[in-house]
């Protein structure tokens, strides 16, 4: 059995085809140029250099609704558009035909049958004579309804779209200024001055909305005493920050009443486990502690839940951490044990506390972390000159860790200036 | 702030003949006067420049609440005059520029000795006792189709139309496209053309003033080129045998020869 036997017998597709193509080809011949012009699927018109409607085809005149007598000769193009389209063309479409020769695809509108308006694109070409003399323009003109009302709804959306950037731009800008004055709720505005002490202070915030998980903290509590704090909330962003509001409000409340530091970080812990002790579990660790200011002599008695221990730089120059192993991060447990320790700052002395987006800095090329050990020694290698020229060193420091420095940090410094400031009214000053 | 470059500003022609400034209205830039350009410059030292938000101006410039008025174009022309230190200025005016050399003429007369109006306008939309041809909602629809047309104006050709005066070999390539503008900046000077009404100022022109008006112009009509004539005392009116509203490039021969009548028989 082969196929190919079978072509010759009977006539072929192939010869079918031809032959429908030859009658598609017969009837097009007997479309006349003037027909081919009359009917076509687009309006074309000609027009005398001032206008004047010279020649017009059927397609156009039947958009129009008009018979020929009533155009040829009698009307110019800007007779056929809207008001607006004739503005438009006075301004724009015809400086630019008359300097370039030609104008390609102008979106206008014409007045169509029974008073409705077409929108139509528009192309025109200038016809000079031999020497250069423009004669006429010639004119094209499409339907272009659809394309319009494609055209008409992406306009639409583009102005949707941008409306909803402003909005997205305000409302961008009301939550950063809500998000700054919660920020700052979070955090003191101004440290109190404590008699014969010095203090300060560092803030960065490593999240875009601001919200940090650091927290610090120094208040008077009755006239001879003060209290300090400083602490990390685990976890960054609105949630970590109402953990702090509600852990700033606890200690600031318990200060008031009790004496001992580590029983502060008790009722702390209470609170912070009754509150979150169901499902979305959250802790803190921190530094909290009393300060006892004696002449040039401040009393300090601190006590540490999971917190890295705090730091001395002494008046001769010596760094050492003051020791508070083995506090337990606080709201974990119901029965957290808390690390006390006890020390006095003597004149020229610095104590310093921290939170951990310091020590867990990455640096250099292996990216490893600070660490304790680095920070005693910056510490050491500082000359002791009080709480302000160690936390602007520290900031110099933090600065340079760029893009190493990807986690909050909080710094507070207390201490007793080397030289005592001059006592106000003292007539030998 | 650098004047000429902000404004584009070009100085062609004899260099010790009467100054003329050519200012262009609203559509298109300073390119509308190329073709009465040579004309003109065989007897005068014409300068040319766009305003901030057409052309080649620079775009940096623009404000909306500046531009938002016809004072501010005015400002344009007068900060022109003096970078330049012009002075016995012939202005010429097309369309609304006509009634901005009116405040400009008003903000700095010392520097003006004649005006010549070139299809002007001072109200484009009627009121009671007046015909401007056109009504507020008509001027909508020409926002439309300024919407709908940003002709060769994009924001990628932004930085070549605008503010690359210093780069004439990109000429050719802009005259093509001399009538885009950003189209925030069209939509205001639209707005301003052609929803101002400065019939008031007409009678503060205190010097010699041609009226230029076509035969046919669907956005100066006959009677409004009659208007202004009778509102400035002793102003002339010459009506071109043109048609359209841009007698400079549709009579461009006719247009340059009544300018050069009028200076002559002004000075």
């Amino acid at each position: 059995m082969c196929r190919t036997d079978q072509v010759p017998n009977e006539p072929s597709d192939r010869d079918q085809d031809a032959g429908a193509t030859d009658a598609a080809f017969t009837s097009l011949l007997e479309d006349s140029a003037e027909e081919l012009y009359e009917q076509a699927p687009c309006g074309y018109l000609s027009t005398l250099m001032d206008g004047t409607i010279a020649k017009i085809n059927n397609t156009l005149l039947d958009w129009l609704g008009l018979p020929r007598q009533r155009v040829v000769g009698r009307m110019r193009f800007t007779d056929l558009l809207s008001v607006g389209g004739k503005l438009y063309h006075e301004t724009h479409f015809a400086p630019m035909l008359r300097m370039n020769g030609e104008i390609n695809g102008i979106a206008l509108e014409i007045k169509a049958a029974g008073g409705s308006r077409l929108p139509v694109l528009v192309t025109s070409k200038v016809k000079t004579s031999s020497d250069g003399e423009p004669i006429l323009i010639r004119t094209t003109v499409f339907d272009a309804r659809d394309r319009r009302t494609y055209e008409a709804e992406l306009l639409r959306r583009h102005r949707e779209a941008e409306e909803a950037r402003r909005q997205a731009d305000a409302d961008r800008a009301r939550l950063q200024e809500a998000l700054e004055v919660l920020q700052q709720s979070l955090l003191p505005a101004t440290l109190p001055a404590v008699p014969g002490m010095e203090a300060a202070s560092y803030y960065h915030t490593a999240s875009p909305d601001l919200l940090g998980g650091d927290f610090y903290d120094l208040f008077p509590l009755d006239g001879t005493r003060w209290a300090f704090f400083l602490g990390d909330v685990c976890g960054k962003g609105p949630k970590a920050a109402a953990v702090t509001s509600l852990t700033r409000y606890t200690l600031r409340g318990a200060a008031m009443h009790d004496r001992d530091p580590v029983s502060v970080l008790r009722t702390l812990n209470a609170v912070l486990h009754e509150r979150y002790n169901s499902g979305d579990a959250r802790y803190c660790t921190s530094i909290f502690g009393f300060l006892e200011p004696d002449g040039d002599r401040t009393a300090v008695q601190l006590a540490s839940g999971g917190h890295p221990s705090a730091l001395i730089q002494r008046a001769d120059g010596s760094a050492d951490y003051l020791p508070t192993p083995g506090g337990m991060l606080i709201g974990i447990l119901p029965d957290a044990q808390f690390t006390t320790a006890r020390t006095v700052l003597s004149r020229g002395d610095t104590l310093l506390l921290y939170t951990d987006g310091l020590t867990e800095a990455r640096i250099g090329p292996g990216r490893d972390l600070y660490g304790e050990d680095a920070l005693r020694d910056f510490t050491r290698a500082q000359p002791p000159a009080g709480p302000q020229a160690l936390v602007a060193a520290l900031t110099t420091l933090l600065t340079g860790f760029g893009d190493g420095l990807d986690d909050d940090t909080a710094l507070l410094a207390l201490g007793i200036p080397a030289t005592p400031p001059a006592a106000v009214g003292d007539p030998l000053a | 702030m650098d004047v000429r470059r902000r404004n584009n500003v070009r100085v062609t022609g004899r260099a010790d003949g009467p100054v003329v400034l050519l200012a262009h209205g609203f559509g298109c830039d300073q390119n509308m006067w190329r073709l009465v350009l040579p004309a003109l410059a065989r007897d005068f030292r014409v300068v040319l420049f766009d305003y901030v938000g057409s052309g080649r101006s620079d775009p940096g410039a623009w404000s909306e609440e500046r531009y938002s008025s016809l004072e501010g174009y005015a400002r344009d022309v007068t900060e022109v005059c003096a970078e330049l230190d012009l002075r016995d200025v012939v202005f010429v005016g097309h369309s609304v520029s006509a009634m901005v050399g009116v405040l400009a003429a008003a903000r700095a007369p010392e520097r003006f000795s004649a005006l010549v109006m070139v299809a002007p306008s001072p109200c484009y939309i009627d009121e009671e006792g007046y015909r401007g041809g056109f009504s507020a909602e008509d001027i909508g629809e020409l926002l439309e189709s300024l919407e709908s047309n940003y002709l060769g104006w994009s924001a990628t050709m932004a930085p070549v139309i605008m503010g690359n005066g210093d780069r004439p070999e990109l000429g050719e390539e802009l005259t093509a496209s001399f009538c885009a503008t950003d189209p925030d900046m069209a939509r205001v000077f639209a707005r301003t053309t052609f929803l101002s009404d400065s019939r008031r100022e007409l009678k503060t022109v205190a010097v010699p003033t041609l009226v230029l008006e076509c035969a046919q112009d669907v956005i100066a009509p006959r009677e409004v080129g009659a208007y202004v004539q009778a509102a400035i005392p002793g102003s002339r009116l010459v009506t071109l045998d043109a048609t359209g509203h841009c007698p400079q490039l549709s009579a461009p021969q006719a247009t340059a020869e009544a300018i050069v009548d009028f200076v002559g028989a002004a000075r």
